[in-house]
């Protein structure tokens, strides 16, 4: 990034520097009016008043509402990324079989669910398992949030699967079927383990959009952290402050998974490209001690 | 079938999902492309002001936002957008505030694929652009943007699918777009529930299929040659 960032303008001298801090001055102004503005509009309408804001303060708010919503919105996060993962293997694992009979529905059900919108599939498994009485009554909504959540994803991430078995480098390939590995057998053994490590940071940046997603939940009536949200504001007359400190625990939460995720990927880059050189084959020792060996000695996943 | 077609309105709930889309797009390109260029710019709190926006709105999720311009903006701080004289009020107010939710929301999206987009540009050009004297805006206006673009097509593409898709967060706030409809339909006959879904599906398979291949079709040929 910073490369480009300089190629694009001349590294500042004196006179740049002094006018874009002039610059700066003049936008943070511009901020500030636009902040003064709104808080004005805010004052007007009442909701800056204390009362509006003193609720956060007592432990009650937090504990009868906020804290139970967001621990709903994370239940059926984690349900949703689990299934989604576990599903999404399966997916990826179909779309590559060599059977024309398993590819084709894998295909299928990974390109329809990838079309849906996930709310459209969360208002009909809502309704579906209403109609069939399927799962108790207070289960049913977030049967219906898990189950639109989960095919959706799972279908990115069987996609996201089979994209990273394809970067792969070829000989990895042709080595596991050098040595008297059948494709399946190298697909399950060589392959996949291979591309899973590499999927980790999408995994943990695919969760982020599980848990904004989760708040589509509120239109079924899931009482996650929106819906929480929506009842404390309305028992306590303070809608605007309430979704605001909503949205500022989503992106709190959000933006710290987006971090983890940035580590992750950097550390395997790291990793990767140790492994790069070593995979090209610096010398016959390489081959010894290269990381790809030991899942050799591996059946399964 | 044809019951359910000419019983409910099913295609002017599409209508609607379209007319979302084609108005939330032009917004959040407008507003992506102006935080992608505070983002690279050379003044630095320019530069953190586009960051903030992109965390900020990437982070939230759509549906609060889309609760929050309805609740928040329009009932709480009295923003109006349409007419309230005129009987279509509540449509009218409810599908602009829905495309403010869209675009402001799907804006940090195009701004992500517009950087990106630069980043395929080459140093050369740039550079090259900087030698003959242009300013950073000219840069950005004449040689920079325009190839970044060409290079964006994808990102920019999933952008526009996942927005699409999205439109239907606005059935929150009562727009009668397709999933509203849908979900109308479904509590009206619950016997075809299923027949109401696919119906529904396909929709929205026949609105994002044609996109995906455009784009594809079109980042090959607009890709910039090296």
């Amino acid at each position: 990034m910073s490369s480009d960032q300089t190629v694009l303008y001349d590294v500042p001298g004196a006179k740049a520097r002094v006018r874009h801090r002039l610059y700066g001055a003049a936008s943070i102004v511009v901020a500030l009016l636009v902040l003064w503005w709104v808080l004005t509009k805010f004052a007007d309408k009442n909701q800056l008043e204390a009362a509006k804001w003193s609720p956060f303060l007592d432990w009650v708010t937090w504990k009868e509402y906020l804290l139970i919503g967001l621990r709903q919105t994370l239940i059926a996060a984690v349900i949703s990324i689990v299934f989604a993962a576990v599903l999404g293997l399966l997916l990826g694992l179909g779309r590559m079989s060599q059977i024309r009979l398993i590819r084709w529905p894998c295909a299928v059900f990974v390109e329809f669910f990838r079309a849906v919108p996930v709310l459209l599939m969360m208002y009909f498994t809502f309704r579906l398992y209403n109609q069939y009485g399927l799962f108790s009554d207070d289960l049913r909504a977030l049967a219906a949030v898990v189950t639109g959540l989960t095919f959706y994803n799972a279908s990115v991430m069987g996609e996201v699967l089979r994209a990273g078995v394809a970067s792969l480098p070829a000989g990895q390939r042709e080595a596991g079927l050098s040595i008297g590995l059948r494709p399946p057998q190298v697909l399950r053994a060589i392959l996949v383990p291979q591309a899973l490590t590499a999927m980790m940071p999408i995994l943990v940046s695919q969760l982020v959009i599980v848990l904004k997603d989760t708040a589509l939940g509120s239109a079924i009536l899931y009482d996650e952290l929106l819906n929480w949200g929506q009842t404390l504001g309305s028992a306590q007359a303070n809608t605007v402050p309430v979704l605001i400190v909503v949205a500022v625990i989503f992106i709190l939460l959000n933006y710290a998974l987006t971090k983890v995720a940035g580590r992750l990927e950097r550390r395997l880059r790291r990793r990767g490209a140790s492994k790069g050189v070593d995979a090209e084959g610096t010398g016959l020792g390489a081959e010894v001690t290269g990381p790809d060996m030991r899942y050799n000695t591996q059946t399964g996943l | 079938m044809g019951e359910l077609f000419s019983q409910f309105n099913i295609l002017g709930a599409f209508w609607v999902t379209i007319q979302l889309t084609f108005f939330a797009a032009i917004g959040a390109l407008v507003i992506g492309t102006v935080v992608a260029v505070m983002r690279v710019s050379p003044v630095p709190i320019l530069r953190g002001f586009g960051t903030s926006y992109v965390n900020v709105f990437r982070n939230t999720p759509l549906t609060v936002i889309m609760v929050f311009t309805s609740l928040g903006l329009w009932q709480t701080l009295g923003l109006v957008l349409a007419d309230e004289q005129s009987q279509h009020f509540f449509k009218d107010n409810n599908f602009r505030l829905a495309i403010v939710a869209l675009a402001v929301y799907h804006a940090s999206f195009v701004c992500e694929s517009l950087r990106s987009g630069i980043n395929t540009v080459q140093p050369g050009q740039a550079e090259a652009a900087r030698s003959i004297g242009l300013t950073f805006l000219q840069n950005i206006r004449y040689v920079v943007l325009p190839q970044a673009f060409r290079g964006a097509v994808t990102p920019l593409g999933n952008t526009l699918i996942a927005l699409i898709k999205n439109t239907t967060v606005a059935s929150v706030i009562g727009v009668a777009e397709a999933s509203f409809v849908m979900a109308d339909m479904l509590d009206a006959r619950a016997d075809v529930l299923f027949l109401i879904f696919i119906i529904f599906a396909i929709g929205f398979v026949i609105l994002t299929l044609p996109v995906g291949l455009l784009i594809s079709a079109v980042s090959e040929r607009l890709a910039v040659k090296r």
